[in-house]
């Protein structure tokens, strides 16, 4: 009994076996069966090649990419409970993040993050792009980072409203105006002026896909509503849900970034 | 295998089974699809109506008239025998630009547009002059602005009878 060290005697307790189901990772098995029995390390490649993790190779921008949106994350849910999305309150609430709540820079870390993830998000296109890893056979994983990457640009997008000041009001009007000339679904698109038989306009400012994105003619109160949801809920979740593809297909491609 | 043969569903009726019913829930998918499109377009929404009624011409004075603007974004233009009504979205990228009467011009603030009361642009990046509304007159004498019905002074339309009303 006493021969037993401390770690040991917690590791035979059911509690800890029923958690980690196999044993110390001492050697190459176990080891295999930590990466391979966690719901989250398991979108990782069991085995990495050394020269593939080389910081002067990958410049870690992935991870810090997926780093600054677990920030962004948690930063995001704190300011919600602070934040309510109507033209009366918006604006205050922003000033009251500052002013009113303790630790004011909360507001701050999320912008500054956003910020720092688009630019992240750009280095490590760029880093697989330079080492060519977008080549076959990791080209889908491609096309799911250009998707993220759009993403990543419509939560910046969608998050520059809320504030509800004048610099936000308005940079979205001229945003949002780019859907106008959405080809056929936008009432100043090409394509729109087809549509439209004698004096009954088809597709017009009332019912085209600024419309919809806008829930308006113009920005105003659903137009922050619908940003809101898009920004907190709807595109985070598409992000998700993206992040373990993309993670998951990494490892079935061959790992981060080594040449194959 | 002894439940299928004592149905007789052979092979052909599997598969016909098959069709009808991934044809039926790809139907259902599509209906939910399109329901759930509809959804994202309100029946109502709370902004101004896009055509109201603006007075009697004697109402206004020679120049640029800014009381509908607040409301339904309109300048009122009056000049040369002419009354038009004037849309107070920059041909830009879609701001509003200020009416300044010390300068006699419309000025936008996002980019730096500007326009002669008229509504010809001068300065600035705006690629063409505002956009001028629909304008008529009712049987009871009053004005109607319909903004729905732009007029383009590029396109030669200013001159088209609902582009104005004589004064």
């Amino acid at each position: 009994m006493s021969s037993k060290g401390i770690a040991t005697r917690i590791r035979e307790t059911q509690v800890w076996k029923s958690i980690f189901r196999h044993g110390p990772p001492d050697n190459a098995r176990n080891r295999a069966a930590v990466v391979a029995g966690n719901v989250f390390l398991h979108l990782h490649p069991i085995k990495l090649k050394k020269s593939g993790v080389q910081l002067g190779y990958t410049w870690c921008m992935g991870g810090l990419t997926f780093f600054i949106f677990l920030a962004l994350t948690v930063t995001g849910v704190l300011l919600m409970f602070y934040y309510r999305p109507t033209a009366e309150y918006a604006y205050n609430d922003i000033i009251a993040l500052k002013e009113h709540v303790p630790l004011g820079i909360m507001r701050e870390i999320h912008r500054w993050g956003a910020h720092a993830m688009v630019i992240t998000v750009w280095l490590h296109m760029f880093r697989v792009f330079m080492t060519g890893s977008y080549k076959p056979p990791r080209e889908f994983n491609w096309g799911v980072g250009v998707i993220l990457l759009v993403l990543t640009l419509l939560l910046s997008f969608t998050g520059y409203l809320l504030p509800w000041d004048q610099l936000a009001i308005w940079a979205i009007t001229v945003g949002s105006n780019m859907a106008k000339a959405t080809p056929f679904a936008g009432h100043g698109g090409p394509g729109a002026a087809l549509a439209q038989i004698g004096d009954f306009v088809m597709v017009s400012d009332k019912n085209d896909v600024r419309f919809q994105l806008l829930a308006g003619r113009f920005v105003g109160e659903p137009a922050l509503l619908r940003f809101y949801i898009l920004h907190c809920v709807f595109i985070p979740l598409v992000v998700g849900v993206l992040i373990a593809v993309h993670f998951w297909r990494v490892r079935k491609d061959g790992g981060i970034s080594a040449p194959l | 295998m002894s439940e299928l043969s004592r149905q007789n569903l052979n092979r052909r009726e599997f598969l016909s089974y098959l069709s009808v019913g991934w044809i039926t829930f790809t139907a259902a998918l599509a209906g939910m699809g399109s329901l759930v499109f509809r959804f994202t377009y309100p029946n109502v929404n709370f902004e101004p109506e896009m055509s109201f009624n603006a007075g009697r011409a004697f109402d206004y004075e020679k120049g640029v008239d800014e009381r509908w603007k607040n409301g339904f974004g309109v300048w009122m233009y009056k000049a040369e025998g002419r009354l038009v009504a004037l849309s107070n979205i920059c041909t830009h990228l879609g701001c509003i630009p200020s009416w300044l009467p010390a300068e006699s011009k419309f000025k936008c603030p996002c980019h730096g547009s500007g326009y002669y009361p008229n509504g010809i642009n001068f300065e600035g990046p705006a690629p063409r002059p505002l956009e001028r509304y629909k304008i008529s007159l009712t049987p009871d004498g009053t004005i109607l602005v319909d903004k729905t019905k732009v007029f383009r002074y590029e396109k030669g339309e200013w001159d088209h009878p609902d582009a104005y009303i004589e004064v």
